[in-house]
């Protein structure tokens, strides 16, 4: 039987996630000698056949403006109309706020296990690797069910792009006003222009170190040259130095990215758990019993308002050279 | 106003990770269990300022064994009116909802709150599963939940995005951060939750769809790299050329 994915758009564009999902899909269909095909929701702007290079030969395309928002009920509506088209009896979508809103829905109607947050496909067992208690442990989970709805973690899986497009074609589900959960208001762009922190390969954070708010201007110019998103400690957030949703850790956001640059923040065990997941964490700190030192691949023992600018100043030289 | 609030057993944050039984089973030695953050801080604290607000009854439930008695005295300290214990040790999200929805036994609700995921599975799951079962909208991450009138008004801080949304009751929602401050409960709180009704429900029997087979603990970091300060310059290089992440 085939495999479905749900890919996510963002304002009418592909999120860098939806690839990752796509490709898992399409990975786990070669697995199995089975194809997989998208479905998206929503208004595109025209990228649908890019995920042609990532091994989606087809993509349903559900057009209609009211999608271009999340609501449960209605995506869920859409997907399993993808289902039925396609014969399939398993679903990936990425374990971001939608793919976990939506997963739980279509698994019911499916009747199948959700396995959910996972980062690679099965193993010989058919178990799939999880990760657990905020990534201080790995869970490798089993399906009882002979359907599957799998949730991918977010810049956890690798990929090759390859060449190809895929073909685009138009599905038409019927949505009326109980297909809606709720009515959305108003939505606000927090990010501004930044990549949003959840799917950023690069990130500088600070913390307390930083002695005040008016001293992060280091930070983001470090940040802007390297096309890094900005992040915070948990206390430079509830004292308003920053704005909330740059807070990181475990009460704040779980992040994952290539590369993790702390200034200034001491590694407490709750900071860490949501970003210890990082692949590379690079430490910056005055004092050298700092705890985040011993999760840290490298690490500086010095004064952020000396290093921080000289980093700076050496990828700007280096992206001359 | 009804409100029937979820909350999960979890270990402490602090608390050091490791596994028996061939890596099949979480070592609860020397472990503090804590109510899940997020339906504590959040989900609980809001709910009950509801009520404070707006008058009803705040209810906890909880799908754990008899020892999970010391995190619901908790939430009933806290102000939570009575709670529901469904006896039974849950293996996955699916079960947990499924055994929920039966111990309602067709009470309504007009709020069913969940974290927005526990720290120990990390799943965030569990809230749509309700939502499905019952057939009710589903607010996900919710960071505020305020009423106005007989609409409810809340925001979902979501991936660079805040969405600002409308719902009428009933409805499900899983909160996180921004809903509410943390409290600590006072002695009055604390006496009171003594006899407040504790309903322990006997489970209904649905079978769980996943299981874990085994947990594996990460593999240690090779140790970190520190780079004298008066070369600082030299990170960039080994981030292109070493690490390969810029
Ligand atoms: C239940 C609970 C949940 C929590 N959740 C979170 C969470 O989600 N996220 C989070 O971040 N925290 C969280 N915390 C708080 C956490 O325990 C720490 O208090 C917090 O992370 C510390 O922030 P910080 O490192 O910025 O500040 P500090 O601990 O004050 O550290 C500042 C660091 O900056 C260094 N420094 C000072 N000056 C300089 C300089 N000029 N140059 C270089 N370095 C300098 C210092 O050596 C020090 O290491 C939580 C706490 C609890 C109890
Ligand atoms: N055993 C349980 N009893 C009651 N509520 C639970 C239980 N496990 C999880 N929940 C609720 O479901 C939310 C999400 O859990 P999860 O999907 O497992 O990450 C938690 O924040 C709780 O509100």
């Amino acid at each position: 039987m085939s495999i479905l994915v749900f890919v996510e758009l963002q304002n009418g564009n592909l999120k860098k996630s939806a690839f990752e999902a796509a490709a898992y899909a399409a990975d786990l269909a070669a697995s199995r000698s089975t194809e997989a095909v998208a479905i998206a929701l929503g208004e595109s702007n025209g990228d649908l056949e890019q995920l042609g290079k990532v091994g989606i030969s087809k993509v349903w395309h559900v057009a209609d403006a009211k999608l271009n928002h999340l609501t449960s009920r209605s995506y869920t509506k859409c997907i399993m109309a993808g289902v039925e088209q396609t014969g399939a009896d398993t679903v990936v979508l990425s374990h971001t706020s939608t793919g976990k809103t939506l997963a739980p829905r279509v698994a019911i109607r499916m009747n199948a296990g959700l396995l959910a947050c996972v980062s690679d496909l099965p193993d010989a067992e058919g178990n799939y690797r999880k990760s657990m208690f905020s990534g201080k442990a790995w869970g490798n989970i089993g399906n009882k069910e002979g359907a599957a709805v799998i949730t991918v973690n977010p810049n956890a899986y690798t990929y090759v792009v390859k060449e190809g497009a895929a073909a685009v074609e138009a599905l038409a589900v019927l949505l009326g006003d109980n297909d809606f959960d709720y009515t959305v208001k108003e939505v606000i762009n927090e990010s501004a222009g930044m990549t949003p922190l959840p799917e950023a390969e690069l990130v500088v954070s600070a913390g307390r170190g930083m002695k005040g708010p008016e001293n992060w201007g280091i930070i983001e110019e470090l940040a802007g040259e390297l096309g890094a998103t900005t992040a915070c400690s948990r206390p430079v957030s509830d004292i308003g130095w920053r704005p909330h949703h740059e807070h990181v850790g475990q009460t704040g956001i779980t992040i994952k990215p290539n590369l993790y640059i702390a200034v200034g923040i001491s590694g407490a065990i709750q900071h860490l758990a949501g970003v210890n997941q990082s692949k590379c964490i690079v430490v910056i700190n005055k004092d050298p019993e700092a705890p985040f030192f011993k999760a840290a691949d490298y690490g500086i023992v010095g004064d952020a308002f000396d290093v921080v600018p000289r980093l700076t100043e050496a990828i700007k030289k280096m992206k001359a050279s | 106003m009804k409100i029937l609030v979820c909350i999960s057993k979890v270990p402490d944050t602090t608390a050091k990770i490791s596994f028996t039984d061939n890596n099949t089973k979480f070592n609860e030695d020397k472990v503090q269990f804590i109510i899940n953050p997020y339906d504590e801080w959040y989900a609980l604290v809001r709910a009950l300022e509801l009520k404070e607000a707006n008058g009803g009854t705040v209810t906890v439930i909880n799908a754990g064994l008899a020892d999970n008695e010391q995190i619901i005295r908790k939430a009933l300290a806290l102000g939570a009116d009575d709670a529901i214990r469904i006896n039974m040790q849950p293996e996955d999200a699916y079960q947990t909802a499924a055994e929920i929805v039966a111990a309602m036994n067709g009470e309504q609700y007009d709020i069913i709150l969940t974290g927005k995921e526990t720290i120990d599975y990390n799943g965030g799951i569990m809230g749509g599963f309700i939502a499905e079962m019952l057939d009710l909208p589903y607010v996900s991450m919710a960071s505020k939940l305020d009423k106005n009138g007989d609409v409810f008004v809340l925001e979902r801080e979501i991936e660079g995005v805040k969405e600002i949304v409308e719902v009428k009751a009933p409805f499900v929602l899983s909160a996180q951060k921004g809903m509410a401050e943390a409290r600590i409960p006072n002695m009055r709180g604390i006496l009171a939750s003594k006899s407040k009704p504790v309903k322990v429900v006997e489970p209904s029997g649905t079978g769980a769809r996943t299981h874990v087979a085994a947990f594996a603990l990460p593999a240690e970091k090779g140790g970190c790299k520190m780079i004298p300060a008066e070369n600082a310059e030299q990170l960039i290089d080994l981030l292109k050329n070493e690490a390969k992440v810029i």
